[in-house]
């Protein structure tokens, strides 16, 4: 998520609570040492650390440590510096995977986080019939699981019982093998759009609807159609939500996995071991048994996403400095 | 945060027909799959292959084909929604319930090592899952909790972005004053957490839940490494099971598990969407305070 929107917010508040308006009776007991109902937050927070270091931080750590090993057939394992690195960034396979997921990424989040835009300044123009009716049934396919989503696109668009194919003969027109080889990525890229619009696009309309009355009454006394106040008023209070989806996006590309894993049991040819890197990983680690060289391929993944994030948030910081 | 309750701007927004066919399109995108879900959800195997997919098929099977999905295996499928439910239930509300605590302690005491870790647990929100299943997976296995119900539970736990929300929700939702004249009362502080701020923080904690109880019903990828014995399994991981078995890896599966597949896929919708139709005011309103709030 927004790290560096986060900071900012940090930023935005410097001071804390015990600081603010209510603070003079807790300024005072700091002045005589620590306050003591200050150390109650302690034991708010701890619960949360507890399970947030024994599933996130504690994995973390194990993999940085596992990927440093080598599982030899002779002499067992070995600690084998950055082996499972230099191997990770020449494997052909990974390559491949974080090739295919690139495109992915440059063409399937865009498509989506622009379908969402214009579905959320549609909504929130007022000039939609039934705007509720809308809102909520986009929303709906975020409810559904990513796996019940693969499987119902799968039988839709292939060849045993597709929708598209019976519709294309009816019509006599030809229909491509959409779960073939040229049209794979595409169509999950659809089970992705179709999952995930509603869900930016609710996150984009929040936005919109957070932008006060006035602005647009001011802008409709200075004689701004709906064009010019979407463009001048709407874009620009959404930079926010766009960073925070565009964000996930990223994320979630790179996690890349439910959809893929669902299509390889009905295009087990198209869909290899190594479709995308997650899957990859995956294979690696659970029918390999590479557990050694999975931990480095998890980490590099990792690694790529934060700093693919990262890149994005700094690129927008500099261009709102900018101008 | 409120807009356009003035009626003279309500006039001048005339409505667009044209608009509203653009987004009829949409609309026919997003709900036609589910359609053709519960359509399908009446037919028999050969009904499914001969028949439109959006068209009736032969006899109306639905009632049919869900007393199969509920006793296939000995009803297994009944199995897996439990497990499901008890997933979800158990780990979103377990994670919404420490993401509230954890958030108020941030937004509202004062305790030592509180900025670091809060940016501890912000870096974590972008820490993709993948790189800690493999791990998690060797962790738990070292621990013996693999293929019991906490391999599923525990990593559900934990909510690095569900705190994010609520800190801000809490330091917007609760004034320090009134927590100032609660303590001067003579109140403690988990009394004080209880009784009034606890109901503050409602709505932003209903948002949190919903959007935990959609990551745990949905998850696939983490219970499938973990668990291994399929009467651990939740619905997605059983019903990815199924659909292999119905296409089968080399193209010769056993189609009588199309009806089994489809059908019990819509009834593992449901639950969620009904959830979030009842639940439409919080979820709403706790999104906004994510994405627009500093």
């Amino acid at each position: 998520m927004a790290v560096s929107q986060v900071r900012a917010a940090h930023g935005a508040r410097p001071a804390c609570p015990a600081a603010g308006p209510g603070a003079p009776g807790g300024r005072v007991r700091r002045r005589h040492g620590p306050s003591r109902h200050n150390r109650v937050g302690y034991a708010f927070f701890i619960p949360f650390l507890i399970v947030f270091v024994v599933s996130i931080v504690a994995p973390l750590v194990y993999a940085v440590y596992l990927s440093l090993f080598q599982d030899r057939l002779f002499g067992g394992t070995v600690f084998a510096g950055f082996a499972n690195y230099t191997r990770a960034l020449s494997d052909h396979l990974l390559v491949a995977g974080l090739a295919r997921i690139a495109l992915f990424l440059v063409i399937q989040v865009p498509v989506m986080l622009l379908l969402a835009l214009l579905v959320a300044l549609a909504i929130d123009s007022g000039r939609l019939k039934g705007a509720k009716i809308f809102r909520i049934a986009v929303f709906f396919p975020y409810a559904v699981p990513g796996v019940v989503g693969a499987i119902m696109w799968g039988y839709l668009t292939g060849g045993q019982f597709g929708l598209a194919g019976q519709i294309g003969r009816d019509l006599h027109i030809h229909v491509p093998d959409l779960l073939s080889h040229g049209w794979m990525l595409a169509t999950i890229g659809n089970v992705v759009t179709w999952e995930f619009t509603g869900y930016n696009m609710l996150i984009m309309y929040a936005a919109l609807r957070a932008v006060p009355t006035e602005l647009y009454e001011a802008a409709e006394v200075d004689g701004a159609g709906e064009f010019r106040k979407a463009w001048s008023i709407k874009l620009p209070a959404l930079r926010r939500a766009l960073l925070l989806t565009t964000t996930f996006s990223i994320i979630g590309t790179f996690q890349l996995f439910n959809e893929p894993s669902v299509m390889s049991a009905l295009a087990p040819t198209v869909v290899t071991t190594n479709y995308t890197p997650n899957l990859y990983d995956f294979n690696l680690a659970f029918n390999g048994q590479e557990y050694n060289y999975a931990a480095a391929v998890a980490v590099v993944l990792g690694l790529v996403t934060v700093v693919l994030a990262y890149a994005v948030q700094l690129w927008t910081a500099r261009k709102e400095r900018t101008g | 945060m409120k807009r356009r309750k003035s009626p003279a701007l309500a006039v001048e927004h005339r409505k667009s027909p044209a608009l509203t066919i653009v987004m009829g399109l949409m609309l026919l995108y997003t709900v036609l799959p589910l359609a053709w879900l519960v359509i399908s959800s009446s037919k028999d195997t050969s009904s499914l292959f001969t028949t439109f997919g959006l068209g009736p098929g032969h006899g109306f099977r639905l009632g049919d084909n869900i007393r199969r999905v509920l006793t296939e295996q000995g009803g297994i499928y009944l199995r897996w929604f439990g497990n499901t439910v008890l997933y979800a239930v158990v780990g979103a509300g377990g994670a919404a319930a420490l993401a509230t605590a954890g958030g108020y302690a941030l937004a509202k005491y004062r305790f030592r090592g509180r900025t670091a870790l809060f940016a501890i647990v912000l870096g974590a929100i972008s820490v993709p899952t993948t790189a800690l299943a493999v791990p998690t997976y060797l962790l738990f296995a070292k621990w013996d909790i693999i293929n019991t119900p906490w391999a599923v539970i525990v990593p559900a736990l934990a909510s690095p972005f569900g705190l994010y929300l609520m800190r801000i929700y809490a330091l917007d939702a609760i004034p320090d004053s009134l927590l100032e004249a609660a303590r001067i009362d003579g109140a403690g502080e988990f009394r004080v957490f209880r009784t009034i701020s606890l109901r503050l923080l409602a709505p932003g904690f209903v948002t949190v839940l919903l959007f935990a109880l959609v990551a745990t019903w949905n998850n696939y990828f983490l219970p499938l490494i973990v668990l291994s014995d399929p009467h651990w399994y939740p619905l997605t991981v059983g019903l990815a099971q199924w659909n292999e078995q119905a296409t089968g890896i080399n193209g010769n599966g056993a189609s009588a598990f199309y009806p089994l597949v489809l059908t019990g896929s819509l009834l593992a919708i449901i639950p969620l969407i009904v959830s979030f139709l009842f639940l439409q005011r919080f979820w709403q309103s706790g999104l906004a305070a994510g994405s627009v709030k500093q």
